[in-house]
């Protein structure tokens, strides 16, 4: 009951500072002396060719990596920290669910591992990203676009200010990409941050874009 | 403490429903036990003095193949990933992690081991013995096994890379446990033996989830 008191306080970040970053991943230098900034309220896509860094940019900026310098701070807080990491929710490519258990299931442990107190949400989620009546039904059986649904499910019950999404529209269908996309824009018009990358045309208005 | 229970409940939960990867060390438990008095003697008098050993490697040998899956699935699925950007505490969700691999594995070896142990003409003294140096020491066992777990986690068929980490480090545990049960087997002061598998446990406690975060964190890098 702590945690839900401590999670429902009104929060708010300002800006995301990404400070002279550097990347290597074998011999080869992914990006060097990668400074930006993201505000509050803003949209940023990352675009590069296969290979030029984006997931690794995603992984470091999650707090997964470590970079080989460089220095990332959220309003004064270092990615190691707690108030960092609360407010980050990263989606990678994998689909971070289990066979084994429901989607229903599934999702009570990821927004338990997240910051999201609205757990009685989650059918109300699951219908949104148009999974009514699968709540019960297991994942394994689940296609690779359901499953991407249940995954955002997830990310749309989360009060994590920054959302990492590694390539968010893989395996969904138009109609799936218009309700990510609307969901996005309502998060960043919220006040909150989003940092993605994809291979396919956003319509998403007002994006800015970081070129690897 | 809600997460710790939270993972505690959705590993049980898989586990449970897919429960081939549990029963799988159990039955290798049992078949290898059983084995010896086929292939050594089946005399009263050759057993009873061999038990404990026998039954004592066999169950490190099921804890060993058992810790393969220990972090393997949630590392092919993605959900270590979410455990580690989570906010909550990463030894403690592995704590989590370790006490249901402890129940799925330390207590089904605990509860069969009289049975193992009748069969194998152990007396009823040293039953009790033996399921208490198991107690003592199962849990350290899947405490010491993590590290190894998430030192292998990634890489692809790390079976006798895990055995070669990991057996070095049991080899204290299973050193002192058999002891024990062969001295109470004649009547001999155990306590010491046993004060060294409870200090095992305690330290194991203590540090085993955090050195287990910190190798898990490399891995995935």
């Amino acid at each position: 009951m702590v945690q839900i008191l401590v999670d429902s306080q009104p929060n708010t970040v300002s800006s995301l500072n990404v400070n002279n970053l550097n990347c290597q991943r074998g011999y080869n230098q992914l990006f060097s002396e990668l400074s930006f900034k993201v505000n509050a309220g803003d949209i940023l896509r990352i675009t590069g060719t296969n290979g030029s860094g984006k997931t690794s940019l995603l992984k470091i900026l999650a707090g997964l990596n470590a970079p080989e310098e460089g220095e990332i701070t959220l309003d004064k807080h270092s990615v190691k920290s707690d108030e960092y990491q609360s407010e980050v929710f990263y989606l990678g490519h994998l689909s971070a669910l289990s066979a084994e258990l429901t989607s229903i299931e599934n999702l009570e442990f990821l927004t338990g591992l997240n910051k999201s107190i609205d757990q009685h949400l989650l059918v109300k989620a699951l219908t949104q990203v148009g999974l009514k009546g699968y709540e019960d039904e297991y994942c394994a059986k689940l296609s690779a676009g359901q499953k991407r649904r249940v995954i955002l499910a997830g990310l749309f019950v989360s009060n994590a200010k920054i959302w990492l999404l590694d390539e968010p529209f893989t395996a969904l269908d138009p109609h799936g990409v218009k309700i990510v996309e609307d969901r996005i824009s309502k998060h960043c018009a919220q006040g909150g941050l989003c940092l993605f990358t994809t291979h396919q045309d956003s319509a998403l208005p007002d994006q800015k874009v970081l070129a690897l | 403490m809600t997460i710790y229970l939270q993972t505690l409940k959705r590993d049980l939960r898989v586990a449970i429903r897919n429960p081939s990867s549990v029963l799988n060390p159990l039955l290798f438990f049992i078949i290898s036990v059983s084995l010896f008095p086929l292939a050594i003697s089946p005399e009263a008098s050759v057993l009873k003095e061999i038990a404990a050993g026998i039954i004592w490697v066999a169950s490190m040998l099921a804890v060993l193949l058992s810790l393969n899956a220990l972090f393997h699935h949630d590392f092919e699925n993605g959900v270590l990933e979410q455990m580690v950007t989570s906010h909550h505490s990463l030894p403690l969700l592995i704590l989590s992690k370790i006490t249901a691999h402890w129940i799925l594995t330390g207590i089904p070896i605990i509860l069969l081991s009289p049975l193992l142990g009748l069969f194998l003409f152990l007396d009823s003294e040293s039953v009790k013995v033996l399921m208490l140096t198991l107690l003592l020491a199962t849990p350290s066992l899947s405490l010491i096994g993590a590290i190894g777990a998430s030192l292998i986690v990634g890489i692809k068929n790390s079976g006798m890379l895990l055995s070669l980490l990991i057996l070095p480090l049991y080899i204290p545990i299973l050193i002192f446990a058999s002891s024990a049960v062969s001295q109470a087997q004649f009547g001999l002061d155990i306590t010491g033996q046993l004060y060294f598998l409870a200090t095992i446990l305690v330290v194991s406690i203590m540090t085993t989830p955090f050195v287990s975060a910190l190798a898990l964190k490399i891995s995935l890098e």
